[in-house]
């Protein structure tokens, strides 16, 4: 181990070296370095965002990658080593890497760095992204509420963060939009990782009545569940519909092509800008997965139509009144929540049965 | 909540700990103390899945993940019996070594099926039965193993030659040796079948409850094993009780929340088993019930035949 940092240590003296002298390496020339928090396997979060490092593979732009890499300062030796190798842009596909990454970025201020948002850890040289994923979890939830005939949707969530909160929450507007009579039960597994308790917590709300049951979780052992026992299931991440072909009704899939197309034409015409980029419907970062056979036409039209209106920006379902699960006003009318109200989101909406662990 | 799905679950949750928490009872009652569950049983979840999907028979990934853990548990054993190297450093690298060879050996099945579903026993009428019937009669066939490989390691152990033997060795290896018995031979044998006892475990998560390979898919449960293990005081059957009620923390989880507020906080479920071995630590703490109730005397110590 020792070793080895110091040889990366002395690459990095001579890469630094390697700078000084003029026109040694060109910024108009995109090579792109992946980092990944999970195996490029794992069916959902990294795996789309491998698809997409493909995506820009394919049109030129020289990328590699590492994987399973965990939000410590071990990501410091890895954008260095990248770096030292001559590549000039460093996707850090993790939230829990700002940190570090902005370390590299101060030392290195003529490369290009991209971070998971919310920002904590900004610098001039990182552009961090995200998307609106609730956008697409409303469009399920419609799916999700046009189906189940107990008029109890049971949702398996990961963490209590407001990522995950907004999911739940838009999910449950998306529900209630086309079924006003439902309730969404939803259960925390407090773990992003931890495939037997997303399975059992699925099968948990299925025996207590819900028949559709849908996720926010880094694993399709929840679909499974749910399939397993005879339920709808709504997939996350990922297309899941491979892991339960007849009971996958539809899911949120992330696709980061777009934007890493343009992270490159952005460093290719000297265009790059510091901050924050947010995609959603309008640009396929965010999207849903073929709608099951079994849903009826009407539905998929409606659906198709939000899918339109929400990408145009014509509707806007955060817009008040919004009460929250224990009555309270949390939007009030004639107003509407802005990126950083749902980054800071800490209520449930009406209609989900449940609490937030934290509290 | 339904009271006998809530049952069914807690035998279900509870199943692959009790393979592993049986195979940490033998190497213990042994006098060898195996940290390395938790690798062990991952390398049993990885191969049991491999070997189904290259044969199509989750019988015979079954018994491979046994025999994979076993040679597994042959290393552990080499470095703690034959070179008396510290069972409890060598343990947590096992642990560490076992989540990192079955994540890299894991990597063609990752977003696999499962090629070969486990057969379910018929019960015939015994599982229409109303309560007991989805309780405790439609489970597969692993869940029946598991309790029979329970029973017969409680027999063998309280009623065999063989098994006053295994308690010797835990209690004074050079009893045993004076008896003219090969201690080192009998640990290794113990640690082995311990190893392949976990590895069935393994296959119970990767074949069984949730049919896929997930890189580290144990999530602490060979941990958990080997709390459960103390909790029931090295007794077979105490930990078979144990097990399903582990379990049964496990499958209340997530029922509690069901439905508004949880009556428990699901944080504090998740801390309960370890909760409760503490408390039986601090039980069995006290001089008398330790001679009754406490750990094998020699337990983590090598043998040496020259130091006795």
């Amino acid at each position: 181990m020792l070793n080895s940092r110091v040889t990366i240590g002395s690459v990095l003296v001579a890469s630094a070296a390697a700078l000084c002298v003029p026109g040694a390496a060109s910024a108009e020339d995109p090579q792109a370095a992946f980092i990944y928090v999970g195996p490029v396997g794992d069916a959902g979060w990294t795996y789309r965002h491998d698809v997409a490092r493909q995506c820009i593979e394919a049109e030129g732009t020289k990328t590699a990658f590492v994987e399973t890499v965990p939000e410590t300062p071990d990501v410091l030796n890895v954008e260095n080593d990248f770096l030292s190798q001559g590549y000039n842009m460093i996707f850090a596909t993790a939230f829990g890497y700002q940190p570090f990454t902005q370390q590299v970025a101060v030392a290195n201020p003529d490369k290009y760095f991209f971070g998971i948002t919310p920002t904590i850890a900004p610098a001039d040289n990182i552009l961090n992204f995200y998307g609106k994923l609730w956008d697409g979890r409303y469009l399920t939830g419609m799916v999700a509420g046009s189906m189940t005939e107990t008029n109890k949707i049971g949702f398996v969530a990961a963490q209590p963060i407001p990522t995950v909160i907004a999911g739940l929450n838009a999910f449950t507007l998306g529900a209630r939009s086309v079924n006003p009579d439902v309730t969404v039960e939803v259960v925390w597994t407090l773990s992003w990782y931890d495939p037997s308790a997303e399975k059992q917590a699925a099968v948990a709300l299925v025996e207590n009545g819900a028949d559709v049951i849908a996720q926010h979780q880094d694993t399709p052992s929840a679909v499974q569940g749910a399939a397993e026992s005879g339920a709808w299931a709504i997939g996350s991440e990922s297309d899941m519909t491979s892991f339960a072909p007849e009971k996958v009704l539809t899911g949120t899939v992330w696709d980061w092509c777009p934007f890493y197309k343009s992270a490159v034409d952005m460093v290719k015409n000297g265009t790059f800008e510091p901050g924050e980029f947010y995609g959603g419907l309008d640009d396929g970062t965010v999207s849903i997965a073929p709608i099951n056979a079994a849903v009826s036409d009407e539905i998929k039209a409606k659906v198709a139509e939000t899918e339109a209106a929400l990408a145009s920006g014509s509707f806007d379902y955060w817009a008040g009144p919004i009460k929250d699960n224990e009555g309270a006003t949390v939007v009030a009318e004639g107003a509407t929540l802005g990126i950083a109200d749902i980054n800071g989101m800490g209520w449930l909406v009406e209609g989900v049965s449940g609490s937030l662990p934290t509290k | 909540m339904n009271p006998e799905l809530l049952l069914a679950a807690a035998i279900i949750a509870g199943t692959p700990i009790l393979f592993a928490a049986l195979g940490e009872l033998l190497s213990e009652r042994a006098g060898v103390i195996n940290l390395g569950l938790e690798g062990t049983m991952l390398v049993g979840a990885v191969a049991g899945f491999a070997a189904t999907t290259q044969t199509g028979s989750a019988w015979f990934g079954t018994a491979f993940a046994a025999f994979a853990a076993g040679l597994f548990g042959l290393l552990f054993a080499f470095l703690v019996i034959t070179l008396r190297m510290n069972q409890i450093v060598t343990g947590l690298a096992f642990t560490i070594l076992g989540g990192g060879l079955s994540a890299y050996l894991g990597k063609p099945f990752i977003g696999k099926p499962v090629a070969d579903v486990m057969a379910k026993p018929d019960f015939g009428a015994l599982a229409d039965l109303p309560f007991v019937g989805p309780a405790f009669f439609r489970h597969d066939a692993l869940v029946y193993l598991a309790v029979i490989l329970a029973i017969a390691v409680s027999f063998y152990i309280w009623r065999t030659r063989y098994g006053l033997i295994l308690r010797s060795l835990g209690e004074s290896p050079d009893v045993v040796d004076t008896l003219g018995m090969n201690v080192t031979l009998l640990r290794y044998v113990y640690v082995v079948v311990g190893t392949a006892f976990a590895g069935l475990g393994g296959a119970y998560l990767s074949l069984v409850y949730t049919p896929s390979w997930i890189e580290n898919m144990t999530a602490g449960r060979g941990w958990i094993a080997l709390a459960l293990v103390i909790f029931a005081s090295w007794r077979p059957m105490w930990l078979l009780a144990g097990a399903y009620l582990f379990g049964l923390v496990d499958a209340l989880r997530f029922r509690m929340q069901i439905g508004g507020d949880a009556l428990i906080s699901p944080y504090f479920l998740n801390m309960l088993p370890y909760v409760a071995t503490i408390v039986v630590l601090v039980l069995m703490s006290s001089n008398r019930s330790r001679l009754k109730f406490g750990a094998p005397a020699a337990l983590g110590t090598a043998y040496d035949r020259e130091r006795r």
